[in-house]
């Protein structure tokens, strides 16, 4: 490239002061910091805390991106700094400066630097996205990353639960709620979330109306709830105490308020409040559909007539599925 | 490819032969604003009345909770009329019927004065300044919800707004900036300065780029218009099943994003077609100017990103009106569907919105820096890598969505892959800068926060790819932070820049400096102190899109509420400035300010109704500063016969010069 051939070396310029080694020397003394600070006493405290493994999980993650991105962000802000005091223009410099149009070497480096620290985040990122079981995000009706024992087929599903055994939660967002089946349980519905510690949890998210997202905050896990689909996700919570459930995708008047406490106990409490739980709510649970990944909110079996909808005939596409959940003031 | 070398013939308002005398019309009968609203009224007037006739009958349709079909049948005959009234079709219908056309030129000599600003008119200089004025009106009605945003979350438990509102409002802000500043620099500065920037006299297709403009005001206020139809509550997004289910307003909303898709897409279509075919004699492609370059980036993406948008409104209008379920679980449609199309063209949109901020910058920092361009190479492949891979990384929005998990690796890559071009405008940027003569203008200022503020926005960008990170950054404020920054810290700073840099030459007329620079440092404090804090809030768990929060989070909330009133404030300063300075001061400024070698500023300021009196004959890249005895940017006179040459072989016309 004949434009580029006449460059010359950053730095290379004999009598001038080598900014290059300047640059490089502030850069390794600030990063070097920075990164220190990251690690030790920032990274402990980085959200959403060590409550479960995902949580764990997205803490390393987030911990090892700061201290990777925290040169990067040094040696380009100190760059500019450098650039700005030394280079700007002196009173009465009417000059132009070097027509450098280009570096071969520093270009090469840059663009294979930048190719490396990529590449390399994208492996860790997937590395981690495996070893973490999908890190308590969402995975959708089949996932791939399930942790050791975890059923999948309804029958299993519902067998009784005992410690060692995932724990099925089905999460079902509503506007404006989210509440949450134990199947393993006799299927009964609550709006408590209660976790057992050490314990796999895995959540089927779904959804009767719009989409909602399922975050519990402490335990890092987010899964969208889709109508019509299950989507599961992991985590083990490690720790007991309570944690924060919002909703974290946008779904109508009252998202904003869309939000509860959930907890974890030790399994004996947890066992003990779930028997409790299931004798006190038998006589509701009788009234629910059976338990199943998704549901039909215009289906209420109480009505044996058949869906709901069927009272106005309209029940296929040129019909007319929305009305009961159009939002209203409340 | 037809380049005029002698000015085109002048075009008379209102038609007739060339150089016949203009037809002449009563003054409330000039195609113009006045007859265009006209023309819109009577159109939604008849179209809600046809939508009624003809969803009378279908209880179905009647039954859809808030006719539906009438509105948004009334917002299409409200176009018709408005195009209509503005005459957009009258050369089309006096082609129909045989008449011999006066001459597709732009009307500029011809039409003078403040009232063609109010007129379809052909001239893209025109145009450019319609979308300047445009752009900053949409731009600061949003920024107003923004306000309202944060006025309301001063405070966790006292609400200024009920729940519904609130909402409402954040939907407007986001919808607002995010479609109708997709053409916040490709309107004004694109239209205006790409011609005179590849020595060509005219756009390729006049009459495209006017309408793509005139599309614009009728979406704002369409999308305005979603507030008296009871506002919609699903945010920018839109996501069904949510945006099928909510109020009326969401047929606005969607009409008014469709109309918006399809001017982008002329408008995108106009930018490509012109630097491909309209470029001067020597105007190769490796002496392209940056920001022609980052234009044309953005001109693909809005070409191929915009019909899905457009076809996914459609869809959603069709689920809404006639009853079709492509959003609908239940009845075999898909929610999934939804964000995909939507994200498929949402994010090369964000993209569309990084491009011209990198064309900009790169295109301003060699001249205040006094330096070639370093690594023109680089900074092109950089532009061309971000509009490829911009179409291979939508499903990053939809990471905890309960897609395919397989995809999510992939998608994590091709997301953290975009760093790679991206980092190349650093490496531009950065090497411009060394042993530079750095001139402090209001401009480079601007350029500078720009690299600043990208920074910023681009690494927060990788942390949101990682998968495990993103299942707590996700749909937080982290994320909300992540795209202010490179969006309002990337393209509004880089179109600030560009206002201090190319308004002078626009409206031959010099801004406050002063005024510049304290708007300058008020608006990059703000703007850092507004958003950096939010990083942290998202982090510590408070979603996007809420009017209530954590009470811990009060004073971080309150700190950055306080911080976007000064943000607020800052825009208002350019505002008074521009006000200031192009209607009371009107200081001339008719030469180069800034000693740049652009092609644009070897005209005069304004530029002279066709550009150039001759085809300029580009001799050298327009960055050669401190080269000695280098050759001027370009010939503005060349020889006669040089032309011909130029076309004949390519190389000749650097041998003459």
């Amino acid at each position: 490239m004949a434009a580029e051939s006449q460059a010359t070396a950053p730095g290379a310029q004999s009598g001038g002061p080598s900014h290059g080694l300047r640059i490089f020397l502030i850069w390794l003394v600030v990063s070097l910091a920075a990164d220190l600070l990251i690690w030790f006493a920032l990274g402990p405290h980085l959200p959403p805390g060590t409550m479960s493994s995902s949580a764990t999980e997205e803490q390393g993650a987030i911990k090892l991106m700061a201290v990777m991105s925290a040169p990067v962000v040094v040696f380009v802000i100190a760059f500019f700094c450098y650039a700005l005091i030394v280079w700007r223009q002196r009173e009465g410099d009417e000059e132009d400066g070097p027509p450098l149009r280009g570096h071969a070497r520093v270009q090469t480096i840059w663009i294979a630097g930048t190719s490396v620290i990529v590449l390399a985040l994208a492996v860790f990122g997937t590395v981690s996205l495996v070893t973490s079981h999908g890190a308590g995000a969402g995975e959708g009706p089949a996932p791939i990353w399930s942790p050791p024992g975890a059923e999948l087929t309804a029958a299993q599903q519902t067998a009784p639960w005992a410690p060692g055994k995932p724990l099925v939660v089905q999460v079902i967002g509503q506007q404006w709620r989210f509440t949450y089946r134990y199947p393993q349980f006799g299927g009964f519905e609550t709006t408590e979330l209660m976790l057992p510690q050490g314990q796999w949890a895995q959540f089927n998210v779904t959804s009767l109306d719009v989409i909602h997202s399922f975050w519990a905050y402490q335990l890092g896990v987010k899964a969208d709830a889709n109508p019509n689909v299950d989507n599961v996700a992991y985590t083990k919570p490690e720790h007991v105490g309570p944690f924060t459930v919002r909703c974290a995708e946008l779904c109508g008047l009252w998202h904003g308020a869309m939000f509860d406490y959930g907890k974890v106990m030790t399994v004996p409490q947890f066992q003990a409040w779930a028997g409790a739980t299931k004798a006190s709510l038998a006589d509701v649970t009788r009234l629910l559909p059976a338990f199943a990944t998704t549901y039909d909110p215009t289906v209420i079996p109480a009505f044996r007539s058949g869906p709901v909808m069927k009272k106005l005939g309209l029940t296929s596409a040129g019909g007319f599925f929305y009305p009961p959940e159009d939002p209203v003031q409340p | 490819m037809a380049i005029e070398t002698e000015p085109g013939t002048i075009q008379h308002p209102g038609g007739g032969q060339p150089g016949a005398a203009g037809q002449v019309r009563a003054w409330w009968m000039r195609p113009g604003i006045l007859t265009a609203v006209a023309g819109a009224a009577v159109g939604y007037a008849f179209g809600h009345w046809l939508g009624n006739y003809l969803a009378s009958g279908y209880p179905n349709l009647l039954l859809s909770d808030n006719s539906d079909t009438p509105i948004v049948i009334g917002y299409v005959f409200m176009v018709i009329g408005w195009l209509i009234g503005l005459g957009v079709f009258n050369d089309l219908f006096n082609q129909m019927r045989g008449k011999r056309l006066v001459d597709y030129e732009f009307r500029n000599g011809a039409d003078t004065g403040l009232a063609r600003y109010f007129r379809f008119t052909l001239d893209h200089k025109v145009v450019g300044i319609q979308y300047l004025v445009g752009m900053v009106i949409y731009f600061c009605t949003a920024g107003l919800f923004a306000m309202a945003i944060r006025t309301e979350l001063l405070s966790p438990v006292h609400h200024v707004f009920s729940s519904s509102v609130y909402v409402e409002i954040v939907g407007e802000h986001g919808t607002m900036m995010m479609m109708l500043m997709t053409s916040v620099i490709l309107g004004p500065f694109g239209n205006y300065l790409v011609p005179l920037m590849i020595g060509s006299k005219r756009v390729a297709f006049p009459r495209l780029e006017a309408l793509s403009f005139w599309l614009t005001p009728l979406a704002f206020l369409i999308l305005l218009s979603a507030i008296l139809l009871g506002g919609f509550h699903m945010g920018w997004t839109g996501y069904a099943s949510l945006s099928v289910q909510d109020a009326s307003g969401v047929d606005a909303y969607a009409f008014a994003f469709g109309l918006m898709g399809i001017s982008i897409i002329l408008a995108g279509f106009n930018i490509l077609i012109t630097v491909i075919c309209y470029r001067a004699p020597g105007m190769r492609w490796s002496r392209l100017p940056m920001f022609v370059w980052g234009l044309l980036g953005t001109a693909v993406m809005m070409t191929l990103a915009g019909p899905i948008l457009v076809g996914a409104m459609y869809m959603l209008l069709s689920d809404r009106t006639a009853q079709t379920a492509f959003f609908a679980a239940r009845l075999g449609g898909s929610t999934y569907l939804w964000q995909d199309l939507f994200w498929f063209f949402g994010h090369p949109e964000v993209y569309i919105l990084a491009l011209p901020g990198f064309g900009i910058v790169l295109e301003l920092l060699p001249v205040f820096c006094r330096k070639p361009l370093f690594g023109y190479k680089v900074a092109a492949a950089g532009i061309i890598g971000v509009t490829l891979l911009s179409f291979f990384v939508w499903q990053h929005h939809l990471f905890n969505s309960g897609i395919d998990p397989d995809m999510r690796p992939l998608f994590m890559l091709t997301t953290e892959l975009i760093s790679i071009p991206t980092g190349f405008i650093f490496l531009v940027g950065m090497g411009t800068l060394w042993k530079a003569k750095i001139r402090f203008t209001v401009p480079m200022l601007f350029c500078l926060a720009f690299f600043w503020n990208f920074l910023i926005g681009g690494i927060t960008g990788v942390f949101l790819s990682d998968v495990p990170a993103d299942t707590t950054e996700h749909g937080s404020f982290f994320s909300m932070a992540h795209f202010h920054y490179t969006i309002m810290g990337g393209l509004i700073f880089a179109f600030m820049a560009g206002c201090y840099y190319w308004l002078p030459k626009m409206l031959g007329i010099k801004l406050n400096e002063t005024l510049g620079k304290v708007q300058f440092w008020l608006m990059f404090l703000a703007f850092n102190s507004t958003f950096l804090p939010l990083f942290a809030v998202g982090l510590a768990g408070q979603p996007r899109r809420v009017f209530t929060y954590a009470r811990n989070l009060q004073t971080l909330n309150d700190w950055v509420s306080i911080s976007a009133f000064f943000l607020g404030f800052s825009i208002l300063l350019f505002v008074i400035n521009f006000v200031w300075s192009t209607v009371v001061t009107r200081e001339p400024e008719v030469g180069n300010p800034w000693q740049s070698r652009g092609l644009e500023w070897q005209t005069s300021s304004p530029p002279p109704a066709h550009n150039f009196d001759h085809v300029p004959v580009v001799l050298s890249d327009p960055y050669e500063y401190g080269v000695k005895d280098g050759p001027p940017v370009a010939d503005l006179n060349p020889p006669p016969g040089v032309l011909t040459a130029a076309f004949s072989a390519p190389e000749s016309a650097r041998a003459e010069a």
